[in-house]
């Protein structure tokens, strides 16, 4: 997509500019050249970036020996040209095109939207002031997004909403309609855009240079106090951003050129920051009411009075800590259990794993990878002797075939799958294989819509026939690999006629992928959660790590296994030990060497015994073996599965201490609440899904008496007898370096610099290896473990009683438990209800209309949302995001996990629906 | 000097559009002789000495164009533009609709010299009879063993595929029509890369006018030089002239290059009775006027630039003295205007602006500087247009406004034409 000024390739041409000698690197442009020595020239349907579409013509320079003026954002000079830029003649053309744009504008003046219009600017330049043509008519503004408004009279037609829409983001929303002096941009078929297929990543406003397309309510006639340089704080892509501050507000955000997204941003990186405004921020400590017991039921953000009052923070913190204290002292260690979040920084990540292990003295911590990959890293540590990505996203650029599986990137991993779909335009044969058609399908080569729960069938399936038709790569399995053997004997039972019934997918499809993926120069592995949650998630991981294995299609740039990370911080959380079988850097904690290591890090004897997983810790807590625990950043009392259980486990807790950002669901169940810092609020490093370390940086101050993260983790450590004394995320992190030895290399300095390093980087000045597994595998011989693995169930089938099937993930406009997005005022206007995804056949069955409320019910519990007809979902299947607490969709989900990684079944239970009667409000 | 019958022989005798008549006169022959006898560099060869250029509006010699092809082993592809639009022009419709036979043997000459397997048709979306016409005759074509795979026994196989344009004049410019041929807007390419080096589906494309396609069994039939040795030496050869405005036999007239203006206007029957013609419009829309004094020019490529006008597409209006070059320019300039595709701001904004100007002027309210404004707006921009089309309205408007000046002062005071 993007026009790189050099590719190393090009020679390098001289040239004259202006009379000057100016010698182009490689392939750049006239402009390009120009703008590296310094020489002015105006542009506007240039953006740095994007395809150069040389449309607006104020870039014109004379060319000796040409009749005509050429575009020189377009045009590549030539060895002993002769180029003008400021000759009459090119002044006077270029002259002319400002002073016809500035004759379009509302009043034929400055942009009315936006204070630096590009348009403006050039005009100035330029010298262009009053235009000599008569005003004309203007089209009417459309505000029909909740988000950005559209007034067309200040576009320019200078399609760089387009080029953002089609070629950058690929929603191929935004086009041209008309001719001559009525083309004009539209959205989908002339569309008002709030009601068009828009997909409200934003990318179109921010390549608009005059404003024509902008954030709504005005806010790009204000001028920011700062803008400071950070990262978002959704999803695992890692997208830079900038925030634009004034008076301590957010004004609005933009995308910056980051590693992993180009300046991208997705509707909730760029539009979901005003969560940190909300109202009901906790802005004072609370304390539990004495005499008001704990219930099952939530409580009303809005009703938080009449069970907390409000405490200094260091009543708060004594209390906090103290009772923690007491129940360690009193009942052991193992009464106690920690809860870090993915969403905080690596830091606290850090400092939360090492309070509980040190201070609470046990290894009872984990945080919400639990709940989303932890089959994935079991089965990646199991086989390949590393949790992490092999390959980044936007490796995919140099693979010839992508398989995607169980994975829906463009609504979780927004930004990298707009490099996908850059890929498969760009000729990558994308292999989709979902029991849901998610919008990728359109870019994909195949689409396999395979029966769920059979993702090992399917995957032996592919398998069987590589190894049949001889297309496995013997030299890479003979030097690189143990245990083929086994593999191969369970593959041979998977013939795809056996395979086919199964999974629903014909046996020639399966052939005919098995081929392309097995024969592919390169070939990359991507894939969510539709792997991993499942009671058989680690064995459909070991599938497809077998699978590049088999292959060789690993240890290469465009190869390689890719499991798309959640969490903004869920590498970085597990790199820094923040589960409870391992300390940073996967050294298990029932290892000899690794605990000493760590012991004389921290100067204190440490447990040897793995602690336990989310989930075992509610167990444990429901049965009052866990009498108390600390939650800093999650909510169990939403993401759990079997959510009810959870709810009743921690009412039975003696000493629950939640440090949030919200009165969260969690929080109705806290006897202790600490305010914390939101993202924007504090400065901390983010480990990305491409193992990019990312510097977030404070941008605004935090509300009334809300603290950071780390400080509050410091003041409970010192209050349960740590002597801790460090001075801010800086200097944790110098620890972190000594505690992670594959980061070790990375500084401070260099972070703040570059603001991303990717890692391993052992030492200091190392580039950092985006790509690992080159030469070895980092496992006891070097070599990659095939784990073969028998196709078997879901644990709930569905059956006469539940005959359907439910299945959960996420949605665009919001992010996991919704504490932040559903306070975000443009995402919650975008999405504010609950929805359940129908098959419309299966919607004509129940005797349903779209929108009607549909009820659902499993063994566990019962819940009512709106149906929303959708012909990507299987017949007798729902799908709902995990969002809305007014209709929870893990009151249903089943809370059985997978042997392995201990990760529940969030995709698959069985269910029964009837005609809903109405749908509760959010609580 | 005589109209001569090459392309238009027969045409109104005989029913060419039946493949058996059309076959009875010779018809096919050529192409057999071609794909059986010649290698595609004979052909070129025979082309390039022909001094055939391009009938279409640049006048690009033939030959040379089909040489730019890459040798990259990657398909290419034939492209014949009957997308004919131009105010005036009237002459490829004749072809598609009366000899449909003689435009596809030339569209299978062409393909094989430059090894097209596939060739395309650009028909204008109003050319809806002569769409069906044509289509038929492809059919009767591919029966006749004409085309389709290893026609006449060998190893060349093509395809042929009509296509209707959807009413846009810019499709007529080449790199517009092989955008809308992919089934894309019809707005002009970026040029370079050509569509020699990247066209149709990114790959080496040839995209040639009807009539110049058309000569190409002529050529082949009668040798190169017959066609060379006709009319002045580096603009050889025959063309087919649409001759319309104020004449009194408006058509299309096949005559050989070097006719003069004058006995061009003869040909068409003369001026109107009593009226005297003072401006010659010689090249289509896009052409800057000749004037009486320029009647005896010769009508050829050379010539007609050597006085800053062109001969185009061969389309020549003739205007007498009862003209409203006022209203002419407006009505010339509204057409461009109306027919920019909108994605460059010179073209469509300024296109836009002259033609308000204008009607300004015709309206009353025009202002003495307006005449001004015409001249410098549609000189400034022209030359920095992303295609030709935004070129096109200078040298009509400014020829005229420069000539017939008065004509424009006197809208400004009394709103009224004026006759000179
Ligand atoms: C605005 C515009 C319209 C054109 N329309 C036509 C047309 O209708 N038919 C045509 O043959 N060429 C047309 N041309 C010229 C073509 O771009 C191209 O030069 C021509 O088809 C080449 O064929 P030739 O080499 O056989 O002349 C047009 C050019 C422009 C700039
Ligand atoms: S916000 Fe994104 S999806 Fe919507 S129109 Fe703009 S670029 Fe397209
Ligand atoms: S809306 Fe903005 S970006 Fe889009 S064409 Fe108009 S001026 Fe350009
Ligand atoms: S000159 Fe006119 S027709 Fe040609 S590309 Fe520009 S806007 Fe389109
Ligand atoms: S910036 Fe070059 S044409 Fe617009």
């Amino acid at each position: 997509m993007s026009v790189s000024s050099t590719n190393g390739k090009a020679p390098n041409v001289t040239f004259t500019l202006n009379g000057a000698t100016v010698v182009a690197r490689g392939d750049e442009t006239i402009l390009q050249a120009a703008d590296r020595h310094g020489v002015e020239i105006p542009r506007l349907c240039y953006k740095d970036g994007y395809r150069p579409d040389g449309n607006c013509r104020v870039c014109m320079v004379e060319i000796e020996g040409e009749r005509v003026l050429a575009p020189s954002c377009c045009r590549l000079p030539a060895e002993g040209m002769k180029v003008a830029s400021t000759s009459a003649r090119a002044k006077s053309s270029q002259t002319l095109v400002a002073e016809l744009l500035l004759g379009d504008m509302p009043g034929q003046g400055a942009s009315p939207y936006k204070r630096d219009s590009e348009l403006d600017r050039w005009a100035a330049w330029l010298g262009v002031t009053a235009p000599r043509f008569p005003q004309r008519s203007q089209p009417a503004p459309d505000m029909s997004h909740p988000a950005m408004s559209v007034n067309l009279d200040a576009c320019i037609q200078c399609g760089r909403c387009v080029r953002a829409c089609r070629e950058e983001q690929v929603n191929d929303v935004i086009g041209f309609a008309g001719r001559g002096d009525h083309s004009k941009i539209v959205f989908d078929l002339d569309d008002p855009m709030g009601a068009s297929t828009c997909v409200a990543c934003g990318e179109c406003v921010q390549a608009c240079p005059t404003g024509a397309l902008m954030p709504a309510n005005n806010v790009g006639l204000v001028e920011p106090d700062k803008k400071v340089d950070s990262a978002c704080p959704y999803c695992g892509v890692g997208c830079l951003l900038t925030y634009n501050v004034k008076d301590n507000k957010i004004l609005y955000v933009e995308g910056r050129n980051g590693p992993s997204n180009h300046s991208r941003l997705c509707v909730k990186g760029r539009f979901g920051f005003d969560y940190v405004h909300n109202p009901q921020r906790l802005t004072k400590p609370l304390i539990r009411r004495d005499g008001v017991p704990k219930s099952v039921a939530l409580i009303d953000p809005d009703d938080v009075d009449k069970y907390f009052r409000e405490a200094t923070w260091d009543e708060a913190l004594d209390l906090a800590a103290g009772k923690l204290r007491a129940i360690r002292d009193d009942d052991g260690p193992q009464a106690l259990a920690g809860f870090g979040s993915a969403k905080g920084s690596n830091e606290e990540a850090y400092l939360v794993q090492k309070l509980v292990r040190t201070g609470f003295k046990t290894n009872n911590v984990d945080h919400c990878t639990r709940l989303c990959h932890a089959s994935s890293v079991a089965a990646l540590l199991e086989d390949v002797g590393s949790g992490a990505v092999s390959n980044q996203v936007s490796d995919v650029a140099f693979a010839d075939v992508a398989i995607v599986i169980g994975s829906n990137p463009t609504i979780n991993h927004p930004v990298a799958a707009t490099f996908m779909k850059n890929a498969a335009k760009a000729g990558t044969k994308i292999i989709l294989m979902d029991p849901r058609r998610s919008d990728l399908a359109r870019h994909a080569t195949y689409f396999l819509q395979f029966n769920g729960d059979t993702d090992v069938a399917l995957l032996n399936g592919l398998m069987h026939v590589i190894v049949a038709e001889g297309l496995a790569n013997e030299a890479f399995i003979r030097e690189r690999t143990e245990n083929y053997a086994a593999l191969k004997e369970m593959v041979a039972d998977y013939s795809p006629e056996k395979v086919a019934p199964i999974t629903g997918i014909p046996a020639d499809i399966i052939r005919e992928v098995a081929r392309l993926y097995a024969t592919a120069n390169a070939a990359i592995i991507f894939w969510g959660m539709g792997i991993s949650q499942h009671v058989h998630g680690t064995d459909n991981a070991r599938c497809l790590i077998s699978l590049a294995l088999l292959t060789g299609q690993i240890g290469r740039p465009g190869t390689g296994l890719h499991p798309l990370r959640g969490q903004n911080n869920v590498q970085g959380a597990s790199d820094m030990g923040l589960i409870p079988m391992m300390y940073a850097d996967y050294k298990r904690v029932d290892s000899e060497d690794a605990r000493h290591k760590f012991e004389a890090l921290w100067d204190m004897p440490l447990d040897s015994k793995p602690g336990l997983t989310v989930t075992e810790i509610m167990t444990a807590a429901h049965d009052g073996v866990i009498r108390g625990l600390y939650i800093m950043g999650e909510n169990p009392a939403m993401s759990d599965p079997n959510v009810h259980h959870a709810r009743e486990a921690m009412v039975k807790l003696e000493h629950v201490v939640v440090q949030e950002i919200f009165f969260t669901e969690t929080a109705s169940y806290a006897d202790v609440i600490l305010p914390a810092t939101a993202f924007p609020e504090k400065t901390g490093t983010f480990t990305n899904t491409d193992r990019r370390v990312q510097l977030g940086r404070q941008a605004i101050d935090p509300p009334g008496d809300a603290r950071q993260d780390w400080w509050i983790v410091q003041e409970i450590a010192r209050r349960i007898g740590l002597d801790w004394n460090y001075s801010g995320p800086a200097d944790v992190f110098e620890e972190i370096r000594k505690a992670t030895p594959s980061m070790a290399g990375i500084t401070w300095e260099r972070l703040e610099r570059e603001g991303s390093c990717t890692y391993p980087l052992e030492h200091e000045g190392d580039p950092g290896e985006p790509t690992i597994f080159i030469e070895a595998f980092p496992r006891k011989g070097g070599r990659g473990l095939f784990m073969p693995a028998k196709y078997t169930h879901a644990d709930e089938m569905p059956d006469a009683e539940y005959p359907f099937i439910f299945t959960t993930g996420r949605q665009l406009e919001h992010w996991h438990t919704g504490s932040m997005t559903r306070r975000a005022s443009v995402l919650d206007a975008l999405e504010p209800d609950p929805v359940i995804s129908v098959h419309p056949d299966d919607l004509t069955r129940l005797g349903l209309a779209p929108g009607d409320p549909l009820t659902l019910e499993s063994r566990r519990g019962k819940i009512t949302g709106y149906a929303r007809a959708d012909r990507g979902m299987q017949r007798g299947t729902f799908f709902m995001p995990f969002v809305y607490n007014e209709a929870a969709a893990n009151l249903l989900t089943n809370d059985a996990v997978d042997p392995f990684g201990k990760i529940p079944e969030f995709k698959f239970c069985a269910v029964r629906a009837s005609v809903g009667d109405w749908v509760g409000a959010a609580i | 000097m005589p109209v001569v019958k090459v392309l238009t022989e027969g045409i109104g005798e005989v029913n060419l559009r039946d493949i058996g008549e059309y076959r009875k006169r010779g018809g096919y022959e050529q192409w057999q002789r071609v794909a059986t006898t010649m290698s595609p560099a004979d052909v070129i060869d025979l082309v390039s000495k022909s001094g055939l250029r391009g009938r279409g509006g640049a006048g690009f010699p033939t030959g040379r164009k089909w040489q730019f092809l890459p040798n990259n082993g990657r398909p290419r592809y034939m492209v014949c533009n009957c997308d004919e639009a131009e105010p005036g022009t009237f002459k490829d419709h004749l072809l598609l609709e009366e000899t449909p036979h003689q435009v596809i043997e030339g569209m299978l000459i062409g393909s094989y010299a430059i090894g097209s397997n596939h060739a395309f048709i650009y028909i204008r979306g109003e050319f809806k009879r002569g769409f069906d016409i044509f289509s038929a005759a492809i059919e009767e074509a591919r029966a006749a063993g004409m085309l389709g795979d290893n026609v006449f026994g060998g190893e060349f196989s093509i395809e042929l595929t009509p296509h209707r344009g959807a009413g846009a004049y810019i499709c007529g410019e080449e790199t517009a029509l092989l955008n809308s041929l992919e089934g894309k807007r019809g707005e002009p390419r970026l040029k370079p890369p050509f569509p020699a080096i990247k066209g149709l589906y990114g790959e080496p494309t040839v995209v040639n006018n009807v009539e110049t396609l058309a000569f190409l069994p002529h050529i082949v039939k009668n040798g190169p030089e017959w066609f060379a040795k006709v009319g002045p030496e580096k603009s050889p050869g025959y063309k087919i002239v649409s001759v319309s405005g104020h004449v009194k036999k408006a058509g299309n007239y096949e005559v050989p290059l070097g006719t003069t203006l004058r006995e061009l206007l003869e040909i068409a029957g003369g001026a109107r009775d009593g009226r005297t013609i003072v401006a010659i419009q010689p090249g289509g829309g896009s052409s800057a006027c000749l004037f009486e004094e320029d009647l005896d020019l010769s009508y050829d490529f050379d010539t007609m630039a050597a006085h800053k006008t062109m001969l185009g597409s061969g389309a020549v209006v003739f205007f007498d003295d009862t003209t409203d070059f006022v209203k002419a320019a407006h009505a010339l300039v509204r057409f461009f205007a109306h027919e920019s595709c909108g994605q460059c701001t010179p073209c469509r904004e300024g296109g836009h602006w002259l033609e308000l100007t204008l009607e300004r002027l015709l309206h009353g309210g025009g202002l003495d500087s307006d005449i001004d404004l015409l001249v410098s707006v549609s000189h400034q921009m022209t030359g920095l247009n992303l295609c030709p089309l935004g070129d096109s309205i200078e040298p009509f408007l400014a020829s005229v406004v420069k000539r017939f000046e008065p004509q424009f002062r006197r809208y400004v005071k009394h709103a009224e034409p004026a006759t000179v």
